[in-house]
């Protein structure tokens, strides 16, 4: 059977990143393994400019930032594999993958799982009403609209705040097409702030807080969808109701890491991520097997898979030397907190934490504390939750937990 | 013109089941059906259960059809290639009303001939299901589940290749009686006939009315369901049967391929094709499947659908209307099958044999030296042997170019779709054939390279069908046009 000491299974960001980084640090056989025709993963589609301004000063297109990494992996030695799926990964870390030329399995030594997210469909909202043609997620607008010059139609109506969404209210009005208004069941903005700004305040497309779509209607395609505001408990509030007729409507109702694989393979998962859970290495239940980007948890800047890809990398090369198993640290939080990753830290390194607030706040305080000593401690003027909140937590002491706290 | 000696009217399980049964004989025959591929009424709309028969009352053609379907289901589904598994199905009950109902629900089955019936207690049915909050339950090993897309599919593709002609996209508008039996409208073609078979479901009524016998009237009586994620579900699970609800009640099942649904519900509505669900059904369903299964996770919905029953009976009415399979007494080239509901599949293949029954009384069958009884459909890539998937690959490299990453399809796969032998079009010949688009993201992977395929096949994205004939996708190409 072939064999290779690293496995990056996804050739997005995060895989790119993660294979660089991997041969840097002197791993022998790096294979990167991607299902498309060519790497760069989500990147390709997404030719709206604003990649890589933390990473490399300048706002670029996804198919730059992408370019970027694939020369590095040029350059770094990484062998890749395109149109490249991967069909199964043993807890031994045997992975099996078909292309064109037949189906293969390579035996790992570590593997890095950068898989990405898919998006949730209107099927898992169950929203009620006929299911006509002419309802699409917003990322397979941003596929046939931007790779294959595919045209939606005229009258859009947009459910849901996510990125995506957005930056799709403004790529369709560009190529003419009216979006009616953009609806939101929360009370606040799935994405970033910025992309209100540039993509609907600045073509007056309206954002509607609080409200989302009731019915979908339309015998074989759509003609309209009957919308109603919410209350705070996200019920319909009666009398509410418009008819808005549109001829598409475009889901951005929030992104889902993909963990098939992982699943299969027995690894444990985190039901509020929706990736797997990790150690502070970004290592899964499965030793050997790490975990990173959008497959991890869903980030909003790519230039943090790119990062995150580069440490789990790091781990894993940090893996094959033989490293010792290091104490870990749990980490708790309260507050107002969703989620933080990962749930343990390594003792006696700098520790890396990303953290979802559940709700918009104002003026508050993020403290990190170990054994009543404060290890951290950070003024937060605004929080959101599209904004992840990232925290270096330098040299973890060993002890018996990290409190992560926001009030 | 093109002249026929038998058209159905209709490519439900029913028409296709009859489409095959005739295509063993010398006769020429052809089937007109209004959609875009076979089976999108009824057929591909229900649970995908291969029914026992005890439901039903005894001495009921729907009884004597059923219990005689059943037992040879499972051979023709080997014949014709189309996934089946014989999975059995619990009734569950609570107390001892329902205890005494199941005893008497299998009373009911072994009158009609039901094999496998036995009634079993709370630790038994926690020894199959250990989820299920039931006293009491009626295990029936008979009970199997089915693809129904590909039944219909399957008998379809069978009877072409035996020289039946399938005019998909063609609604019946106008029939018009002959001296010899009737000149039909069916789409943009005029098809002539010695036998009209009306096999034409939700619309049964409609077709027998424009042959000459108006006396049926078909009620819609609408099924909502939920779809979700494959899951540990092990077989059927229904509740006793309420007396007075127009179905078998709100019941959990697990598909061939191992996904749960919920459902479905029974809604006189007015609109024979209205497939909504409603936000007060759903509400419903999720209640009463907690009933059945409190651990069931509805995170896992990938989807929600309805379907609608040809019922004969009114809401409100006694609840039992039996099949109606009869030669017209108004019309005698027409041969009418009216109310064709539940368990109509399952007894799909006898009543194709009553049906060649009564066309055997004027019209002589003579069997063909060249028939093929046996059908082979797309080999299901992601459910074959490594061996078996890396042997395909070598053949054709398409096998090694997964389309759908939900239920791993290749692009050979949805190529065979496109090309079927039926003619079927849209994308929901590759999604009734495949699965692609079928699974947990809702095409959100392969519904953009299934358009890719059809346009490097030259199809213009506007002229893309999804489910039905003009419903538009796709509106064109962007300034700049084709990239």
């Amino acid at each position: 059977m072939e064999r290779a000491d690293l496995v990056v299974i996804g050739g997005g960001p995060a895989g790119l990143a993660a294979a660089v980084r991997a041969k840097e640090k002197g791993v022998d056989r790096v294979l990167l393994l991607e299902r498309n025709p060519v790497l760069g993963g989500i990147l390709n589609q997404c030719i709206h400019d604003g990649f890589g301004v933390l990473r490399f000063g300048s706002a670029m297109s996804g198919p730059e930032y992408a370019a970027r990494f694939i020369q590095m992996a040029r350059d770094a030695g990484v062998e890749t594999v395109t149109g490249a799926m991967v069909v199964e990964l043993s807890p031994d870390k045997k992975v099996t993958y078909i292309t064109p030329q037949g189906l293969f399995e390579v035996q790992a030594k570590a593997v890095i799982l950068s898989t990405g997210c898919r998006e949730r469909t209107r099927g898992a909202l169950a929203v009620p009403g006929n299911r006509p043609a002419g309802v699409y997620t917003a990322g397979v607008v941003q596929y046939l609209m931007n790779m294959r010059n595919i045209a939606f139609g005229k009258n859009v109506v947009i459910m849901g705040s996510g990125d995506i969404g957005l930056i799709m209210a403004r790529r369709m009005t560009l190529e003419g097409a009216r979006v009616h208004c953009v609806l939101e069941k929360l009370p606040f903005c799935s994405g970033l702030p910025r992309n209100v700004r540039q993509c609907l305040e600045d073509f007056d497309i309206p954002l509607c807080l609080a409200e989302t779509v009731k019915e979908i209607h339309g015998d074989d395609h759509i003609t309209h969808v009957i919308t109603a505001k919410v209350d705070e408990k996200g019920r319909f509030i009666p009398g509410s109701e418009r008819t808005i007729p549109c001829d598409v409507l475009v889901l951005s109702v929030g992104l889902i890491p993909e963990n098939e694989l992982a699943k299969a393979c027995g690894i444990e998962m985190d039901p509020v991520t929706g990736g797997a859970l990790v150690d502070g290495d970004l290592m899964t239940s499965v030793p050997g097997v790490f975990s990173c980007g959008n497959g991890l948890h869903v980030h909003d800047l790519v230039d943090l898979v790119s990062e995150e890809g580069e440490r789990a990398a790091e781990h894993a090369a940090a893996y094959l030397k033989g490293a010792a198993n290091k104490p870990m640290v749990p980490v708790t939080v309260s507050g107002g907190i969703r989620y933080v990753l990962p749930r343990q830290l390594t003792a006696g390194e700098d520790g890396y934490l990303s953290m979802r607030v559940m709700l918009p706040g104002r003026d508050q305080k993020l403290t990190v504390t170990a054994g009543g000593k404060t290890l951290v401690s950070k003024k937060m003027k605004r929080v959101m939750p599209s904004e992840m909140i990232r925290l270096k937590v330098k040299d973890v002491p060993a002890c018996e937990q990290v409190e992560v706290s926001l009030v | 013109m093109t002249n026929y000696d038998v058209l159905i009217v209709g490519g439900g399980s029913v028409g296709c089941a009859i489409a095959y049964a005739l295509s063993r004989y010398d006769l020429k025959v052809a089937v007109a059906e209004k959609e875009l591929d076979v089976g999108m009424g009824t057929s591909g709309r229900n649970s995908g259960v291969v029914h026992a028969g005890f439901n039903n009352r005894p001495g009921s053609l729907m009884a004597k059809l059923c219990v005689e379907g059943n037992e040879g289901f499972e051979a023709l589904c080997k014949m014709l290639d189309i996934p089946y598994k014989r999975t059995g199905k619990l009734i569950v009950g609570y107390d001892e009303a329902d205890h005494q109902a199941l005893i008497k629900l299998k009373e009911q089955g072994e009158k009609n001939g039901v094999k496998g019936l036995e009634i079993i207690d709370g630790a038994a049915i926690r020894a199959i299901e250990p989820d299920l909050p039931a006293s009491w339950a009626m295990l029936s090993r008979n009970t199997a589940v089915f693809n129904p897309f590909l039944y219909s599919i399957h008998l379809a593709e069978a009877s072409a290749q035996n020289g039946v002609q399938y005019y998909l996209n063609s609604p019946v508008t106008a029939v018009e009686a002959t001296e010899e039996g009737y000149r039909v409208q069916a789409g943009d073609h005029v098809l002539t006939c010695r036998t009209l078979i009306n096999s034409a479901g939700l619309f049964a009524d409609k077709v027998s009315a424009m042959a000459g016998d108006p006396s049926f009237t078909i009620y819609p009586c609408r099924g909502e369901y939920y779809l979700l994620d494959k899951g540990t579900l092990k077989m059927p699970v229904y509740p006793v049967p309420r007396p007075g609800v127009g179905g078998l009640g709100v019941h959990l099942t697990v598909t061939v391929d191992g996904n749960i649904l919920i459902g479905p519900s029974a809604d006189y509505i007015d609109n024979h094709e209205d497939y909504s669900t409603t936000e007060p059904i759903l509400d419903q369903l999720r209640r009463e499947a907690m009933i059945l299964l409190p651990t069931l996770n509805m995170r896992t919905v990938i989807g929600t659908y309805a379907g609608v029953r040809p019922k004969l009976v009114k809401k409100g009415e006694a609840n039992f209307g039996d099949f109606v399979i009869e030669r017209s007494p108004k019309a005698k080239h027409l041969i009418n099958l009216i109310g064709i509901e539940s368990p109509g599949i399952t007894a799909s293949m006898p009543i194709a044999r009553m049906v060649l029954d009564i066309l055997s009384e004027d019209t002589e069958l003579v069997e063909k030296p060249d028939f093929v009884p046996t059908y082979r459909g797309i080999p299901p890539f992601a459910e074959l042997s490594r061996a078996e998937q890396r042997a395909l690959i070598e053949q054709d490299p398409d096998y090694g170019d997964v389309v759908c990453r939900c239920e791993t399809v290749t692009r050979a796969q949805v190529k065979r779709a496109l090309h079927n032998p039926i003619g079927a079009t849209g994308v929901i010949a590759v999604k009734n054939r495949t699965r692609s688009t079928m699974g947990r993201c809702n095409g959100g992977y392969c519904f953009q390279r299934i358009v890719e395929l059809l346009l490097s096949e030259g199809k213009s994205p506007q002229d893309i069908d999804l489910k039905r004939r003009g419903d538009r996708p796709l509106l064109g190409y962007v300034k700049g046009g084709q990239a």
